[in-house]
């Protein structure tokens, strides 16, 4: 009775090493490329190994394009946008979970519309928006259509509403404001949800591509994947991987890293940040 | 009677930022797009709007590009979610059990999540590559020849899935695994105790469960594979001849590169309507499942 179950998880225990290893194959590829010493070409049947290790290809990566620009620029972008993510959810998720008055439901369809419809989707009226503003070609352009977040929004709610009531009546006895009931009674217990969207939002904004791309035009406020692309038309012929594969890792490294240290709670913010 | 005065204005006062920016990233836009469809603007009427009907819109239809661009992006949505869902339940299925370094395993499937889609096309990319791209070389290896995979029309669409698959699966594959653990164990021992196999517990028993949980990644597949941009920026422009070329893309060309701004809004609309159509049907589908179960 034991034995075939046994067996059974053997072979699923392979299996899920197999498709593991075939899907970390791109990334141990991409650092084992960035590692070949730029005189060693790639060529037929030496796909992994150019003899030797080498980080020669990070230190032309890094004086051949601005990184500490691109970098400063997507610390920027990400945190600006982030921090005021976390104040503008917090709010509307404390009046849909608890402030009552009428006409809030219709307000409430407000925010559905933008869980319908991705914000990728809309880069050409945005992209009039910021023009018409005068933000074209600066940092808050890139973060602006991001600051009110339905997403965040109703993550809080939800959390919001598992507060019990009676902690909101006696800190009102107490005579607390409003801000103090938010602040000492609402938010410490939803601190992990807040961390989960913090992971979510701080990757998915790391990530952004096609809108930075759009509304800038100088290098000067130029995120690290806008900079990437512009460093990957530099050329695909074999003698220039190491280099190119050295500059994609440039970009990579921090959220993978934190992601490699933190593994447990990445994976459980962006679980808990789609279930609720 | 003054406090709920009071609820109100703290009501309003608090939602204001989000109502605001709401309004301006999100509901304006969607307005501006569907207006902005009905005017013909672009270098021949010198970037001035001019009232033109549904002139965008028979323009598009009766363009083969335009239909291609159609084509290809529904292709890419039906080949790459059902194939991506399917993978990340069975991946769940097995990740579902305690032994050490699982959580190893985990991360080696999910990791493509955190990588940004520009860096994970730029290594996709080399691994095409038809002269020493690791794929090409694994070919030669086994004896056949190298393809140049990007660069042939029937095989780039197929290349661009297989990479969405490999980038997306991990990601839908957690939520699997997430609801996989909190099943009730009582009702897992009592399909057990009843006699039945593995995969009958699953397919019978498991699956049904989860139901929600495959409406909420198919919800999230659908739109994310309707956005694909990114990786066709760098891996193939959408071409050759098109072949690549989906339709946030297109949208993209036509604006920024062909400067017909008027065409671009129609698209963006085109757009918008698949997306709500698709958010129709699987509210439905979904609702009549949970009719049916019940």
């Amino acid at each position: 009775m034991m034995q075939p179950r046994s067996r059974d998880k053997t072979f699923g225990t392979a299996l899920l090493l197999v498709i593991a290893l075939v899907w970390s194959v791109p990334l141990l590829w991409a650092i084992a490329l960035s590692l070949r010493p730029p005189g060693a070409p790639i060529a037929i049947g030496s796909s992994w190994w150019g003899g030797g290790l080498s980080l020669a290809s990070f230190a032309r990566a890094l004086s051949a394009a601005p990184f500490e620009t691109y970098y400063r620029n997507t610390l920027i972008v990400v945190a600006g946008i982030l921090i005021i993510q976390l104040v503008t959810v917090t709010l509307a998720g404390f009046v849909f979970a608890r402030v009552k008055f009428p006409g809030r439901e219709l307000l409430f369809i407000l925010f559905l519309m933008q869980l319908l419809v991705p914000t990728a989707a809309l880069i050409i009226p945005n992209y009039s928006t910021i023009r018409s503003m005068g933000l074209y070609d600066t940092l808050p352009a890139i973060m602006m259509p991001f600051w009110a977040s339905a997403f965040g929004t109703f993550l809080l709610r939800q959390t919001f509403r598992t507060v019990p009531l009676d902690y909101e009546d006696a800190a009102r006895i107490d005579g607390a404001t409003w801000w103090q009931t938010l602040w000492h009674v609402y938010l410490p217990p939803a601190r992990p949800a807040l961390t989960a969207f913090a992971v979510t939002s701080i990757s998915s904004h790391w990530n952004d591509f096609l809108w930075p791309l759009v509304v800038t035009s100088s290098v000067s406020t130029r995120t690290i994947t806008v900079g990437l692309a512009s460093f990957t038309q530099m050329g695909e012929s074999g003698a220039e991987w190491g280099l190119l594969m050295a500059g994609t890792l440039l970009v990579v490294w921090p959220l993978l890293v934190l992601f490699i240290v933190f593994q447990k709670q990445f994976v459980a913010s962006f679980v808990s940040s789609g279930l609720k | 009677m003054i406090s709920k005065l009071r609820s109100i204005v703290l009501g309003l006062a608090l939602l204001a930022p989000s109502v605001f920016l709401l309004g301006a990233f999100t509901v304006w836009p969607v307005l501006q797009t569907i207006i902005n469809s009905f005017f013909r603007r672009n270098a021949a009427t010198r970037g001035q709007p001019v009232w033109d009907g549904l002139g965008n819109f028979t323009r598009l239809f009766e363009d083969d590009q335009f239909i291609k661009v159609l084509g290809n992006t529904l292709l890419l949505v039906l080949i790459t979610v059902p194939i991506s869902l399917v993978l990340a339940f069975l991946i769940a299925v097995l990740l579902n059990q305690k032994i050490r370094g699982i959580g190893w395993l985990r991360s080696g499937i999910f990791y493509p999540t955190v990588l940004p889609m520009v860096s994970a096309a730029t290594i996709w990319l080399l691994l095409y590559n038809v002269d020493f791209g690791l794929i090409n070389s694994v070919f030669r290896d086994l004896g056949g020849s190298p393809r140049n995979f990007l660069g042939t029309s029937t095989l780039v669409l197929p290349a661009i899935c297989v990479m969405l698959i490999w980038k997306q699966t991990g990601f839908l594959m957690v939520f699997y695994l997430a609801g996989l653990q909190g099943l009730p164990t009582d009702v897992m021992e009592a399909a057990r105790l009843d006699g039945a196999g593995r995969l009958q517990t699953l397919r019978h028993v498991s699956l049904p469960l989860l139901r929600g949980t495959t409406v909420f990644i198919t919800t999230i597949a659908v739109t994310g594979a309707f956005q694909t941009v990114d990786q066709l920026y760098v891996m193939t422009q959408g071409g050759p001849n098109n072949a690549s070329n989906l339709l946030l893309f297109n949208i993209y060309e036509t604006n920024f590169r062909f400067q017909d701004t008027g065409s671009a809004y129609a698209q963006t609309t085109i757009l918008l309507a698949l997306l709500l159509i698709f958010t129709i049907i699987n509210a439905v589908v979904s609702d009549r499942r949970s009719h049916d179960a019940t």
